[in-house]
């Protein structure tokens, strides 16, 4: 790697300057690493491909249209439908029952952390969100099927609910997701310069408003990035909506009821054996396209907004 | 505030009331979602804790469900994450190298990298799963549901997080150290592999621990590569056939309601172990971090 | 750390045949092979020869018509008014700012004669020869002794490497403060201390000229008088360019003095620095030939 290396008194008795040959190990070490970093582009495009072949494939069986529009999922059926809608309405009624939990909680938390918490008490929560956020999804729908319906849901409210529910699953889920709302968030708060802040107070105003009406607007595009990543972690999350929201596709949107939600439809029949190249098994995939572009959109809009308040504070 | 609100003719007392209740109703938000966590550690702990023991540790799974153990399940989990630290850390920190110490940003392709990492920590899971599916189990590389294709595929879904941890830990050594370096004769590399990268250890590996800590809890990629549920044998080798903890434990949670044997108190137990380790990793993490991390 | 003083005479014998040039003799300038040694040896000998130098880092010079010459064993000091461009100049002697993307060097900036910006010079070549010492201390996180061996080690020159560590301790005046704990961790050191551990990093790979960019602004009077007697002593054996605020420093240390100043560009707010004069600092100092060069070194304008 080392390619002139001269003695020091030889430093001085070769004045030319040219490298005694070309470094290619420099080269070398800057090709592997390009290789490295190719490969996540790579990773995206083999979810393309991987997605398209057989989406491509599952509509010559199935029309786009009567998949999109349909609103009867039955595969299995002799003849089968494959309208897509039904899963469309489970994963709207888990992620809409997530974000009802996580969007207060997630910026409730938030405001507290980067408005009232003080340093030390900041530095004891914020390691219990992480550890919140760092619970296998597994885990959180073990306790939604085995605790949260039974014995809250059931209990506590005496809701008359089935034990595989909407509810339990979407409810549970706004728990998972409220640490990525609140640490966005609250980047976004901490990020509002405190020179806002002290205008505001300097004026008279009391904590309250300055929270929602300074700090709040201000951070407004972090927040809302991070409410976009939330639903963007709902509409994906598999785990708690197969345990605990049962195994059905249909359209009611009473949430005391089961449902499939696009990404537990998946883990559902992937899990079944299902003959490789049928347009049962090829349903994974046209569902798990949908799937990917519907996060995408999330991820790419909350990209751009996090962007956003970057650009005017830092 | 409101002390001074009064003297200009606010009403204090309802004032301070409603500052007072805005501070406690956001207090509530996050002491109902800490409220919840510990909730759901008392629920695995009440429901788990008289199953984890050693018998269960060392048992594999069975039709009768006082005999089952998690073994199979422990060791697959150990063999996939060795596969998967393997995989991630020299490409993620490779990655990371590049990135920030190559990339020309003003270029559009080093941004659509830069995008496209961001995008893929947050694509879901079972997405990959059906990327691990295609292209490892089945498809060009055909390796079928071994631990090779399970470890690898888990890495991809987590190589974004290690890239992200490395590049903010590279990015904290100062430019000039670099520029120390380089003023001495040494080359980019040299630079890099000498000042840069053993300055910022302690960060890429705290953020591979938590990559890792996310991986051993994934269980759709798992489920739509094929990892087998009942197995009755330890990995032997990358091609070995495999089960994990997170598919043990949905195996017996999808049991548990409707099978006569009563799996719940098994699912809770093998919940509870690996909750066990991901608190050991993490205060790994932590302490790596306040042991080594540079001060600049 | 005077028997460490044998060094310079032996140089000049190397170097002078092979690209050394008298000022005044402008024509033999590229003579690089040192066959054309048919003019007399003249006193003053260049290192660097910098002909029209503009620096720019965007669409506009960030300093430009630059020209003056640094000789052999002397300390030439480069002063003027904030954001003149004097770090963007002495940056662009050992090729820092190839390091910064869209930094671009017109003219010319000859080396011993040999043009430091042709295509086939390669620049960690370049920084080898050329050593620097930076504003702010910036020492490696590791201890004394790697921090003065890190460039012996990666130049691969790893024999006798105690030896080079302490001559580089002993040139740079540390080697008493630091001899018991080179082992220790360079980051526990004073600023001063640290300030002349970079010094001896630079020093250790023997390199031919030092720059160096306002080294003694973190530092306290003290340490700035040691670092200011250690560049008389370096004098006798490196050719040192110095960038400073500190009149005072730039009249007690520098033989030759550059003055820049900065002009506003009228029609938007860019900043463009130039050399208004260069000359012997004393004549500099008592008796400047530019109107701009007096009002700056008697404290007229900031
Ligand atoms: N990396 C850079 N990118 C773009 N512009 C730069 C960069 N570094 C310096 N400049 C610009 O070049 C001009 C000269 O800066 P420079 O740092 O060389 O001044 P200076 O004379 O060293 O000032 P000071 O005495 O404050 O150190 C300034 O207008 C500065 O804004
Ligand atoms: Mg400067």
């Amino acid at each position: 790697m080392e390619a002139g290396s001269t003695t020091a008194a030889g430093a001085r008795a070769v004045p030319s300057l040219g490298a005694a040959r070309r470094r290619y190990g420099e080269d070398v070490v800057k090709g592997i690493l390009i290789l490295a970093t190719f490969l996540s582009i790579l990773t995206t495009t083999g979810i393309v491909v991987a997605l398209l072949v057989p989406t491509i494939e599952f509509f010559g069986d199935v029309g786009v249209w009567e998949f999109l529009s349909g609103s009867k999922w039955t595969p299995l059926f002799e003849p089968p439908s494959f309208g897509v809608l039904p899963l469309l309405v489970g994963t709207l009624l888990t992620t809409g029952i997530a974000m009802l939990v996580a969007t207060p909680l997630g910026l409730g938390a938030a405001i507290y952390l980067s408005e009232y918490a003080r340093p030390r008490v900041r530095k004891t929560i914020k390691p219990a969100l992480e550890i919140l956020a760092g619970v296998p999804t597994i885990v959180f729908g073990y306790f939604a099927l085995t605790f949260f319906t039974p014995e809250i849901l059931r209990g506590l409210f005496n809701a008359d609910v089935n034990i595989f529910n909407v509810l339990a699953a979407g409810i549970v889920m706004g728990f998972m997701i409220v640490p990525t709302v609140a640490s966005v968030a609250e980047d976004a708060m901490s990020a509002v310069p405190q020179s806002l802040r002290e205008g505001a107070f300097g004026l008279g105003a009391s904590k309250l408003s300055v929270s929602l009406r300074v700090v709040f607007p201000a951070a407004l595009s972090g927040i809302v990035a991070a409410i976009v990543l939330g639903v963007s972690r709902a509409i994906g999350e598999t785990m708690i909506v197969l345990i605990a929201a049962g195994q059905i596709a249909s359209n009611s949107i009473d949430p005391r009821e089961p449902h499939y939600s696009l990404a537990s439809f998946i883990g559902a029949t992937a899990k079944g054996d299902v003959p490789t190249g049928s347009t049962e098994y090829k349903t994974i995939f046209a569902v798990g396209m949908l799937l990917f572009v519907l996060t995408l959109v999330m991820n790419l809009i909350s990209i751009r907004f996090v962007r956003k308040y970057r650009q005017v504070y830092e | 505030m409101s002390a001074h609100g009064g003297a200009i003719g606010k009403a204090p007392a309802s004032q301070r009331a409603k500052d007072t209740g805005f501070r406690l109703t956001m207090l509530a938000c996050l002491g109902l979602s800490v409220g919840l966590l510990a909730l759901l550690l008392y629920d695995v702990v009440k429901d788990g804790a008289s199953h984890l023991t050693m018998d269960f540790l060392t048992s594999f799974g069975s039709i009768s469900a006082d005999k089952a153990g998690a073994e199979a399940a422990i060791w697959g989990t150990i063999w996939i994450m060795v596969v998967c630290a393997a995989f991630i850390v020299p490409v993620g920190v490779a990655t990371a190298i590049y990135l920030e110490e190559y990339a020309d940003h003003s270029r559009w392709w080093n941004r659509l990298i830069e995008v496209n990492i961001q995008n893929l920590a947050s694509v879901p899971s079972i997405v990959y799963g059906i990327l691990g599916l295609a292209f490892l189990v089945r498809g060009p590389l055909s390796l079928g549901p071994v631990v090779l294709a399970g470890g690898l595929c888990l890495g991809l879904l987590v190589l974004p997080v290690v890239i992200i941890a490395s590049r903010e830990a590279i990015r904290a050594v100062p430019p000039s150290i670099r520029e120390g370096s380089l003023a001495l004769g040494a080359t980019q590399w040299q630079t890099i592999r000498r000042q840069v990268l053993p300055a910022s250890i302690p960060g890429i590996a705290t953020g591979v621990i938590l990559a890792l800590s996310r991986a051993i809890g994934e269980t759709a990629p798992l489920i739509v590569i094929g990892a087998a549920t009942v197995i009755a044998f330890n990995p032997e080798g990358l091609d070995s056939r495999f089960t994990a903890l997170p598919i043990q434990i949905f195996d017996w949670i999808s049991r548990a309601s409707n099978d006569v044997n009563n799996y719940k108190p098994l699912a809770a137990a093998a919940i509870l172990f690996l909750m066990i380790l991901l608190l050991l990793m993490n205060s790994v993490a932590i302490w790596l971090r306040n042991r080594y991390e540079q001060k600049w | 750390m005077a028997e460490h003083v044998t060094e310079p005479e032996d140089k000049q014998r190397e170097a002078a045949p092979a690209g050394g040039v008298g000022i005044p003799d402008q024509g033999a300038r590229f003579s690089r092979d040192g066959e054309t040694e048919a003019e007399p040896r003249r006193p003053r000998e260049a290192i660097f020869q910098l002909e029209k130098v503009v620096v720019s880092y965007g669409p506009k010079p960030a300093v430009r018509d630059v020209t003056f010459d640094v000789g052999r064993n002397e300390i030439t000091a480069l002063i003027g008014p904030s954001g003149c461009g004097k770090s963007t100049l002495i940056r662009c002697l050992n090729r820092m700012n190839d390091l910064i993307p869209g930094a671009r060097v017109e003219g010319r900036v000859l080396y011993h004669g040999e043009d430091l910006y042709a295509p086939n010079v390669d620049a960690v070549e370049v920084r080898k020869r050329i050593g620097m010492v930076f504003q702010k201390p910036n020492p490696f996180p590791k201890s004394i002794y790697d921090n003065i061996a890190f460039g012996p080690r990666v130049l691969g020159r790893k024999q006798n490497l105690d030896e080079t560590v302490e001559r580089a301790l002993t040139q740079a005046a540390l080697w008493d403060e630091v001899k018991d704990r080179l082992k220790t961790n360079a980051f526990g050191m004073s600023g001063g201390q640290q300030q002349r551990l970079c010094i001896a990093r630079c020093l250790a790979v023997n390199p031919d000229v030092i720059l160096m960019d306002e080294p003694c602004s973190a530092l306290d009077p003290i340490s700035t008088g040691k670092i200011e007697d250690l560049m008389m002593e370096l004098k006798r054996e490196y050719s040192i360019v110095i960038v400073t605020h500190n009149m005072q420093q730039a009249a007690r240390v520098s033989d030759k003095t550059a003055f820049f100043t900065v002009e506003l560009a009228s029609d938007d707010d860019h900043r463009t620095g130039r050399v208004v004069e260069f000359d012997d600092t004393e004549k500099i100092f008592t008796n400047p030939a530019d109107s701009r060069t007096e009002a700056y070194v008697t404290g007229k304008v900031g």
